[in-house]
């Protein structure tokens, strides 16, 4: 017999007579303490993410490819990477398009194994969108994609992420009920709650571990 | 200083001895009992309202009683959900077989280097020596289990598998290892570890994780981090390959949300971490990123056997919090290490015999006061302390006893203790037995030995009083 068999064979030995424990999910219990006024849905969620050396910016849809300018200059970031085939980083592209002397633009539009070491060695920020964000826990939500692939919000060690408003919920059981999560999950789906860090070390909280150094949440209020 | 016991002289029946030396190493004590209360004070904080924490902890345990409770159904869900995103499942019924697919893949691929995510399971499979062996570099990429294999040791923690060493120890250890500039600035020595270790993500031929929850509704496989190695593992190499027990299956999807909050709140104090991963297939012929090729391997070793019994198969509730470490006055002194088992502190004293057998470690289910903080905190609710009464029972089971629970059941079985409990057991049911006893010790009490074996190392030995309560009592009301 394979391991397979021999494996549920075992098990349902084991169970022989016995059924299944029915399911008395509590939905109350996963959602009531975490819910929040219209109103404190940004504010927890920026206070959130703060906390964990997260940087917030609160602008709006036509102002935030200029205030992407402005950090990119104060960090003296030589380069962005961006995801043309989305209309934020078509946007984005747009607004820097014909003004020499800006940061580059770099498109990530093949495959990475014909430039993973530009990626690790040479790209130190990237912009990306998201699917929206969660109050209670202070998580933005990513579902990475063919035009916004999964290493944008990993591997380039500042993280520029573009959140709509309108698109922040209360909670996770929320979330994954209103965007039908369980009718198809993507590859690749994240929940992220600030830049890498650890404690592996004498517990001594330390940021920039191994995935971004820096995380910048820019709020759009208008969408 | 700090005494660093190697990893392969720590055998899990030298408990006691390992335990003593423990003891005696103060910098050990001082590192752990800071790190524990750190700990306890973060989980308390972030689960401060008591409705909530012991409610949610009564759902967490049925979300994972009911997944057990359709264990192989949910198993075969799994595996075809994930077969149909293009996942490729393995089933091993012991570590030897679990390594074995692991080469294979390996093998297939012509790899010659690993990076591995956090996992227990790749411990309990003892992965890194076997890959080792075979001449190929598997590197541990979680800043904790990076400066454990730096220097040779075991994870003292399921969550924090460095925690017994100061910042100073790592210090001298990137210093001596890596040839770093001695400093104790923890942002320097983590930015040594994410140099180096970045170097090896992109290097990687294959990456290895564990999984925290798999969804057998949609075939998904969920990975919590807060340092971006688990995705790293998961996403850079063209190959990656989840190492887990047959247990961590949930049913659904939304299983996982009180499952997850939970989780990291006992472990870390945390609301969530810093990622949490949820992997559903390989690259999709599309996309840009991603490994080609994801494998899950689903090992049994031992779990089947907790399975069997329903008492002995809630310690599969367990999520891996270490909440049960970090609360138990046993763990705390004596550091991980000392138990000589791949899961240290209550859930490795209730988990270990089923992976191990109890003949290889006959010590641990005693090796608790029993105070019950392990079941307080638990989670899942496992009621930690009444399985080690359980597993002390087994353990003292007759080689004739015709109920077979588990590999090494009698290991501690002594006739000779036998016979002397049925005595005292005869002498508290027979009145007339009784009460020449009581005659007897009180009469003769000044022949009562003073030395009692390990009792006297540490108490004075009892001596019986002049007279027993009883003639005490009888003659208070004969009016004497
Ligand atoms: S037994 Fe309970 S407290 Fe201990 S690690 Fe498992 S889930 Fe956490």
């Amino acid at each position: 017999m394979s391991a397979k068999a021999n494996i549920l064979a075992k098990l349902r030995n084991s169970l022989a007579g016995t059924q299944p424990i029915a399911d008395d999910y509590d939905v109350a219990l996963v959602t009531e303490p975490w819910r929040y006024p219209a109103g404190e849905r940004i504010s927890r969620l920026r206070q959130l993410m703060e906390a964990v050396h997260t940087e917030t910016h609160l602008t709006t849809t036509t102002d935030w490819p200029a205030l992407v300018e402005r950090l990119l200059a104060v960090r003296q970031l030589p380069s962005l990477l961006i995801a043309p085939g989305t209309p934020h980083g078509a946007q984005l592209a747009a607004h820097f398009a014909g003004r020499p002397g800006l940061p580059v633009l770099k498109a990530y539009d093949r495959p990475v194994e014909e430039w993973k070491a530009e990626l690790f060695d040479d790209t130190p920020a990237s912009l990306t969108g998201t699917l929206g964000a969660i109050a209670a826990t202070g998580s933005l939500i990513l579902w990475p994609d063919r035009h916004e692939p999964r290493l944008m919000s990993l591997v380039p060690p500042v993280h520029f992420a573009l959140l709509k408003a309108s698109q922040i919920r209360d909670n996770l059981y929320e979330v994954m009920q209103e965007q039908r999560w369980a009718a198809g999950m993507p590859t690749n789906a994240l929940l992220v709650s600030g830049p890498s860090k650890t404690a592996d070390i004498e517990q001594v909280l330390a940021y920039g571990a191994h995935g971004p150094k820096d995380l910048i949440v820019l709020i759009l209020e208008d969408a | 200083m700090s005494q660093r016991i190697p990893a392969v002289e720590i055998p899990s029946r030298e408990l006691k001895h390992n335990a003593h030396d423990a003891l005696q190493d103060r910098q050990l004590r001082g590192n752990m009992r800071k790190a524990m209360d750190s700990l306890m004070a973060k989980r308390l904080a972030s689960m401060p309202d008591d409705f909530e924490r012991e409610h949610l902890r009564e759902m967490g345990n049925h979300v994972r009683a009911r997944a057990l409770s359709q264990l192989p159904d949910l198993l075969e869900r799994l595996e075809t959900n994930l077969t149909r995103n293009g996942v490729k499942v393995h089933w091993a019924e012991t570590v030897d077989e679990a390594n074995a697919i692991v080469l294979s893949i390996i093998r297939a691929h012509e790899a010659r280097q690993v990076i591995k995510g956090k996992s227990m399971v790749s411990e309990e499979m003892d992965m890194n020596h076997v890959l080792e062996a075979e001449g190929i570099e598997a590197l541990e990429s979680d800043m904790g289990e990076y400066i454990i294999q730096l220097d040779h040791e075991k994870p003292t923690h399921i969550i924090m598998p460095a925690i017994h060493k100061n910042a100073k120890q790592v210090a001298s250890l990137f210093h001596d290892k890596l040839g770093e500039a001695y400093t104790e600035d923890v942002d320097q020595l983590i930015q040594t570890g994410r140099r180096v270790l970045r170097q090896k993500f992109f290097e990687a031929d294959i990456g290895v994780s564990g999984v925290n929850f798999a969804v057998a509704e949609t075939g998904t496989l969920l990975l919590v981090e807060n340092e971006g190695n688990g995705r790293m593992s998961t996403t850079v190499p063209p190959v990656h390959i989840a190492v887990t027990g047959i247990e961590k299956v949930v049913e659904n999807l939304r299983d996982v949300v009180p499952l997850l909050s939970l989780l990291t709140r006992s472990a870390l104090g945390q609301g969530i971490t810093t990622y949490v991963n949820m992997i559903s297939g390989p690259r999709k012929s599309d996309e840009l990123d991603g490994p080609r090729e994801v494998h899950l391997v689903l090992l049994d070793n031992g779990r089947s056997q907790a399975f069997a019994d329903g008492e002995l198969r809630q310690t599969l509730n367990c999520i891996r919090c270490g909440a049960c470490m970090n609360h138990c006055p046993v763990y705390t002194r004596i550091g991980g290490q000392a138990y000589g088992t791949v899961y240290p502190g209550p859930i490795g004293k209730i988990i270990s015999p089923h992976l191990m057998g109890l003949e290889n470690t006959p010590d641990h289910p005693s090796a608790s006061s029993l105070c019950g903080a392990c079941g307080e905190v638990c989670p899942v609710k496992i009621p930690i302390p009444a399985l080690l009464r359980r597993l002390r029972e087994e353990n003292v089971k007759s080689p004739d006893d015709p109920h077979k629970v588990m590999r090494g059941q009698g290991s501690k079985y002594s006739a000779s203790e036998r016979l002397l409990w049925k005595g005292w057991r005869l002498l508290n049911t027979s009145p007339l037995a009784y009460r020449a006893f009581g005659l007897l010790a009180t009469r003769l009490r000044g022949l009562t030995p003073n030395q009692l074996g390990p009792w006297t190392q540490h108490h004075s030995a009892p001596k019986p009083a002049a007279r027993s309560l009883h003639e005490l009592a009888r003659e208070h009301l004969e009016g004497k």
